[in-house]
C-alpha cells in the first residue's frame, strides 16, 4: 500500500497536558482523509506536529516511504506539505497575489515581478476552480475567499498534500458546497488532503476515510463508506450519541410572543426586517431558518431589547416590549441566547462567579440596598455550574479560559434559570462539538416541555429540522414561508431559503 | 510554586528592585557612591521626624491622584485628565476657603466637597463626550488640562482676587493643617489631609468590589455589548466612571489647596500630581491598597531625593531618572511576568 503520510505512534505533551498519544495516521495518495474528534481532542495539535511547528517526544513520520524530520515549517513546505490554519494569516492590506507570494517572490532585476506572480496566481486559480481575483484586497474580500488565498498559497509553494483546519466552521453553507467541489478537483488533480473536522455529515460526503483521536488518543481508521454517521459519533465522543432528539408533540398553550408588521434597520440604516409576524405560543419550539443575512439577526436584536425597531409591534403577554431597554424585556421574561457569546453573552475578564448573575446581580437575594451579597451569589454560581456541567477550575476562574462549549453551557444555565416564559436561542451550537448540542438541545426540549416558548434561529438545517415544532423560513427580511418539519424536508427548505416561493405546502399543512 | 496572586505582588516589587539596581548602576557611572546616595535618600524621607512628616505630605496627594488614575483604568477608561481635575478641586476647596467664615464642622467639609464636586464636574465633561458621541477621553482630557490650568489663573487673578498672583490664604476653619501635626513633626507641613486619602482608597476598594454600582462600572469596562445586553445603562455608567474619577482628583487637589499651601498661586504648568498618578495607578496594580504602596514609594522618592544633593553630592536628575527607570520596569511588566512564568516551569 502507497501512503504518502504516515505518522506512527506519536506522543506530543504540552505542560500538564497529553495532547497526543499513541496516534496513528497514514494518508493514501489521492484520497480525502478526515481527522476526526472533538473540541480539544489533539488534532491541531498532531496537523501541527506534520507541518513542522512542533516537535514530538515520541514517533516517527515518513513522508512517501522516506523517514523525514520535521524541524520547521520550511522543512514541511520542501517535502510538498501545505497547511491551512483554523485562523488565517494573511495581511489585510495586501493584495490577494501579495499575499500569496510572499516570502517566495518572483524577482526580475531585483524588484517583484507583480505582473508574472499574478499570471502564477490567475492560473493555478483557474486549474482548481478557485475563482479568486488575483488583485483584489484581502480586506474587500469576504472569508471564503480569504481561505481560498490560504489554499492558493500552498499551492504555489508546490504542496501535494494539504491539510485543512477546519475549514468548514467559518463558511456558510452555499460556501462549504463550494469548497467540497475545490476539494474534489484537487484530488482529481493528484493532491491528497487531510481534512480536520468535528462534522460527521461532511466526512460522510466528500471523504475517503476517516481517522478518529479521542482525549489526544488514536482510536481507529475507518474507511468511510464501511460506516456511519452513528458509528463515527460514539467513537468520536466515547459513548452512545442520539442525533434526533426524543420529542413529544407539542402542546401549544397561550401565545406568548407576538410580532406583528415589524420593520428593522441595521446599523447601516438598511432596512433588513421588512414586515415580519411570528407568533410563539407556551409550549413550542419555533424555529427560524435562513441564510445568514436575511435579517435573523436584527429580528431577534429588535425581540430582545439589543436594537430599536422603526415600526409594527413586539408583544409579550399582550404588553408591548418594542423599544425597551433590555433590563425591561429581561424583567419582562424573555431570556436570551445571544448569537456571539463572546460580544454579548459574557463579559470574558470577569470570574465565572460574576458572569452567572449579569443579569440578576442587582436583584435579591444576590443584592441588598445597594450591596452585593457574594455568598448567595458564589451558591448559586456553583449550583448552575454544577447543574449545567459547566468545567471549570472554579467559579473564580475567568470566562475567557474556559472552552466554548463550557461558556455556551454557564449561558443557557444562566438563561434558563431565571425561569423565563420565552427563551430568544441564537445559534445556541456553534462551534460546538456533538456531546455539547446534544446537550443544549435536550434542555431546549426539556424547557418546551416545561411550558416555556422557545425562538430558535439557527443556520443549520438539521437543527432546526430536530428541535422545532414550526418552522419561519426567512428571506430578504420577510417570513416567506411557516411549515413544521413534518411537512417539509431539507431540501424545500433549502429552496425557500434562497428565495424560490414555492408555498404550495401551506394549504394543505 | 507562584499563584497568581503572588505574581500579581511580585511583579511590582521586583520591577522596583531593578529601578533602583539600575540607579545604582548609573550612580556608580557617574563617579558617584550608590551606598551613600540611597543612604542620603533614606535619611531625606526617613531620617528625622520633620522628614517622615515632609513625606507622608507629599504621599497623600499621590494617594488621590493615583485612585483617580486607578478607578478610571478599572472601569474601562484612560483618565489623562486628572491634572486639570487636581486644578479644579485645589482651586474649589481654597475658594470655599477664603470666601466666608463659619464653624470649622461646616467649612471644612464644605471646602473638601467643593473639591470632589469641581473636579467630579472636570471629569464628566469627558464622559459625557464619550459616552454620547464616543469622542475619546484621552484627546478631552488632555485638552481639559489645559483649559483648567488657564481659566483656573484667570479665576484667580479676576475674579477672586484683584489682579493679583495668589489668593489669600484659607480661614483656619477650612484647613486641614494642625499645629499638633507640626509640632510633633519639627515643624513639617505635615496635615490631615491623609485620613481623608486612606478613607478615600477605602471607598474606592468598598464601591468596586461590593456594591451593585460597582459591578456594573467594571461590567462597562470590560465589555460595553455584554453590559447592554445584560441590562445595564452603560452611557451612564461611563460618565459616573468619569465623575467619581474625577472627584478623587479634585480631592487630591483639595491636599494642596487647603493642606499643604493653603493657597492658590497663579501657575506657569503643570505640577504632575495628575501625571505622576498615571504611573502610581501603574505601579500599584490598579488596586486601592496597591496605589496607597506605590504612592508612598513615590512619595519617598521625592523627598528623600531632596536631600541626595547635599549629603552625597548626587543630583536630583539621577533620582528623576531612577523614578523613571522604576516606571519603566513596571511598563515592562508584561517582560517580568515572563521570566517569573519560566522560572516556575523550570522549578517544576
Ligand atoms: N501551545 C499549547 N500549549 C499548551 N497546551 C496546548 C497547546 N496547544 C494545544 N494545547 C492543548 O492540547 C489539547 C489539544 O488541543 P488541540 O490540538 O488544539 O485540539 P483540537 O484542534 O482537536 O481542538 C488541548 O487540551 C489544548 O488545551
Ligand atoms: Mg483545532
Amino acid at each position: 500500500m502507497d501512503y504518502v503520510i504516515e505518522m506512527l505512534d506519536i506522543r506530543k505533551e504540552f505542560p500538564g497536558v497529553v495532547a497526543n498519544n499513541n496516534v496513528n495516521l497514514q494518508v493514501k495518495q489521492g484520497e480525502i482523509h478526515a481527522l476526526l474528534g472533538e473540541n480539544g481532542a489533539g488534532k491541531s495539535t498532531l496537523m501541527n506536529v506534520l507541518f513542522g511547528l512542533y516537535q514530538p517526544e515520541k514517533g516517527h513520520i515518513r513522508v512517501k516511504g522516506k523517514e523525514v524530520h520535521i524541524s520547521n515549517p520550511n522543512v514541511a513546505n520542501d517535502l510538498g506539505i501545505g497547511m491551512v490554519h483554523q485562523h488565517f494569516m494573511l495581511i489585510d492590506t495586501f493584495t490577494v497575489t501579495e499575499n500569496i507570494v510572499l516570502g517566495s517572490e518572483p524577482k526580475k532585476n531585483a524588484t517583484v515581478d507583480i505582473r508574472q506572480a499574478e499570471k502564477q496566481v490567475k492560473e493555478l486559480s483557474e486549474q482548481y476552480g478557485l475563482n479568486v481575483d488575483p488583485r483584489a484586497k484581502i480586506r474587500d474580500i469576504s472569508v471564503g475567499m480569504q481561505q481560498r488565498v490560504e489554499i492558493l498559497k500552498t499551492l504555489y509553494r508546490g504542496a501535494e498534500i494539504l491539510i485543512l483546519d477546519e475549514p468548514t466552521a467559518v463558511l456558510t453553507p452555499p460556501e462549504i458546497k463550494e469548497l467540497t467541489e475545490i476539494m474534489r478537483s484537487l484530488v482529481r488533480e493528484g493532491k491528497s488532503i487531510i481534512l480536520i473536522t468535528h462534522k460527521l455529515k461532511e466526512i460522510m460526503e466528500v471523504c475517503d476515510r476517516c481517522t478518529v483521536i479521542r482525549k489526544g488518543e488514536g482510536i481507529d481508521t475507518l474507511n468511510v463508506s464501511d460506516t456511519n454517521v452513528t458509528e463515527l459519533a460514539s467513537l468520536m465522543v466515547g459513548r452512545e450519541v442520539s442525533f434526533t432528539s426524543e420529542k413529544t408533540p407539542a402542546e401549544p398553550k397561550d401565545k406568548y410572543l407576538s410580532v406583528v408588521d415589524l420593520h428593522v434597520k441595521d446599523s447601516r440604516g438598511v432596512e433588513m426586517v421588512k414586515g415580519v409576524n411570528l407568533d410563539v405560543h407556551a409550549g413550542e419550539i419555533v424555529g427560524i431558518a435562513g441564510v445568514d443575512g436575511n435579517g435573523q439577526t436584527e429580528l431577534i436584536e429588535a425581540i430582545t431589547g439589543l436594537r430599536k425597531s422603526d415600526s409594527g409591534s413586539i408583544t409579550i403577554h399582550g404588553q408591548n416590549i418594542a423599544n425597551q431597554t433590555p433590563r425591561k424585556v429581561t424583567e419582562s421574561g424573555i431570556s436570551h441566547i445571544p448569537q456571539d457569546r463572546h460580544k454579548f453573552g459574557l463579559v470574558l475578564d470577569f470570574p465565572m462567579r460574576e458572569n452567572m448573575v449579569l443579569q440578576t446581580y442587582y436583584q435579591n437575594p444576590f443584592a441588598k440596598s445597594g450591596i452585593l451579597n457574594y455568598k448567595s451569589i458564589s451558591e448559586k454560581a456553583k449550583s448552575l455550574i454544577e447543574e449545567y456541567d459547566v468545567r471549570t477550575p472554579s467559579i473564580f476562574t475567568h470566562a475567557r479560559s474556559l472552552s466554548g462549549g463550557n461558556q455556551q453551557k454557564a449561558i443557557i444555565g444562566r438563561e434558563i434559570d431565571r425561569s423565563p416564559d420565552l427563551i430568544v436561542a441564537a445559534q445556541p451550537t456553534r462551534g460546538l462539538d456533538v456531546g455539547a448540542i446534544e446537550f443544549i438541545h435536550n434542555k431546549l426540549i426539556e424547557e418546551r416541555g416545561k411550558g416555556r416558548a422557545v425562538l430558535l434561529l439557527s443556520f443549520e438545517l438539521d437543527e432546526i429540522m430536530n428541535l422545532s415544532d414550526r418552522i419561519a423560513v426567512m428571506f430578504d427580511g420577510e417570513v416567506v414561508a411557516e411549515t413544521s418539519p413534518e411537512d417539509t424536508d431539507e431540501q424545500e427548505l433549502g429552496l425557500l431559503m434562497a428565495g424560490s416561493k414555492q408555498q404550495q405546502k401551506e394549504g394543505d399543512a | 510554586m507562584f499563584s497568581n496572586r503572588l505574581v500579581n505582588i511580585l511583579i511590582p516589587i521586583i520591577s522596583v528592585i531593578l529601578g533602583l539596581l539600575s540607579g545604582a548602576f548609573i550612580m556608580l557611572i557617574f563617579g558617584y557612591n550608590p551606598i551613600q546616595g540611597y543612604a542620603a535618600l533614606w535619611n531625606g524621607a526617613f531620617g528625622d521626624l520633620y522628614f517622615l512628616g515632609e513625606t507622608i505630605r507629599q504621599v497623600t496627594p499621590y494617594i488621590l491622584s493615583g485612585l483617580a488614575v486607578a478607578f478610571a483604568f478599572r472601569t474601562g477608561l484612560f483618565n489623562i485628565g486628572v491634572e486639570g481635575q487636581v486644578f479644579m478641586g485645589w482651586l474649589a476647596s481654597v475658594w470655599v476657603g477664603v470666601s466666608f467664615e463659619a464653624p470649622m464642622i461646616i467649612h471644612l467639609p464644605l471646602a473638601i466637597l467643593a473639591a470632589a464636586l469641581a473636579g467630579a464636574a472636570w471629569g464628566f465633561v469627558p464622559g459625557l463626550l464619550k459616552a454620547k458621541l464616543g469622542v475619546h477621553e484621552v484627546i478631552v482630557t488632555i485638552m481639559m488640562n489645559y483649559i483648567a490650568l488657564y481659566s483656573a489663573n484667570a479665576i484667580v487673578r479676576h475674579v477672586i482676587t484683584d489682579n493679583a498672583d495668589k489668593t489669600e490664604q484659607v480661614a483656619p476653619t477650612a484647613s486641614l493643617g494642625s499645629e499638633w501635626l507640626e509640632q510633633l513633626t519639627y515643624f513639617s507641613r505635615l496635615h490631615y489631609g491623609f485620613v481623608v486619602a486612606l478613607f478615600g482608597a477605602l471607598i474606592m476598594w468598598f464601591l468596586l468590589n461590593k456594591t451593585v454600582r460597582g459591578f456594573e462600572l467594571r461590567s462597562v469596562g470590560f465589555n460595553k455589548d455584554a453590559s447592554h445586553y445584560a441590562g445595564m445603562n452603560v452611557s451612564r455608567n461611563i460618565i459616573l466612571s468619569m465623575v467619581i474619577s474625577g472627584a478623587f482628583a479634585g480631592l487630591a487637589g483639595a491636599m494642596e489647596g487647603i493642606g499643604t499651601f493653603g493657597y492658590y498661586s497663579v501657575k506657569s504648568g503643570f505640577t504632575n500630581i495628575g501625571f505622576d498618578g498615571i504611573a502610581v495607578a501603574l505601579l500599584g496594580g490598579n488596586a486601592a491598597i496597591g496605589v496607597i504602596f506605590a504612592a508612598f514609594l513615590f512619595g519617598t522618592l521625592k523627598i528623600g531625593a531632596l536631600n541626595m544633593p547635599t549629603q552625597a553630592g548626587v543630583p536630583t536628575e539621577l533620582v528623576e531618572i531612577v523614578i523613571a527607570l522604576i516606571i519603566f520596569f513596571v511598563a515592562s511588566s508584561y517582560m517580568i511576568r515572563w521570566l517569573i512564568l519560566r522560572f516556575k516551569k523550570e522549578g517544576k
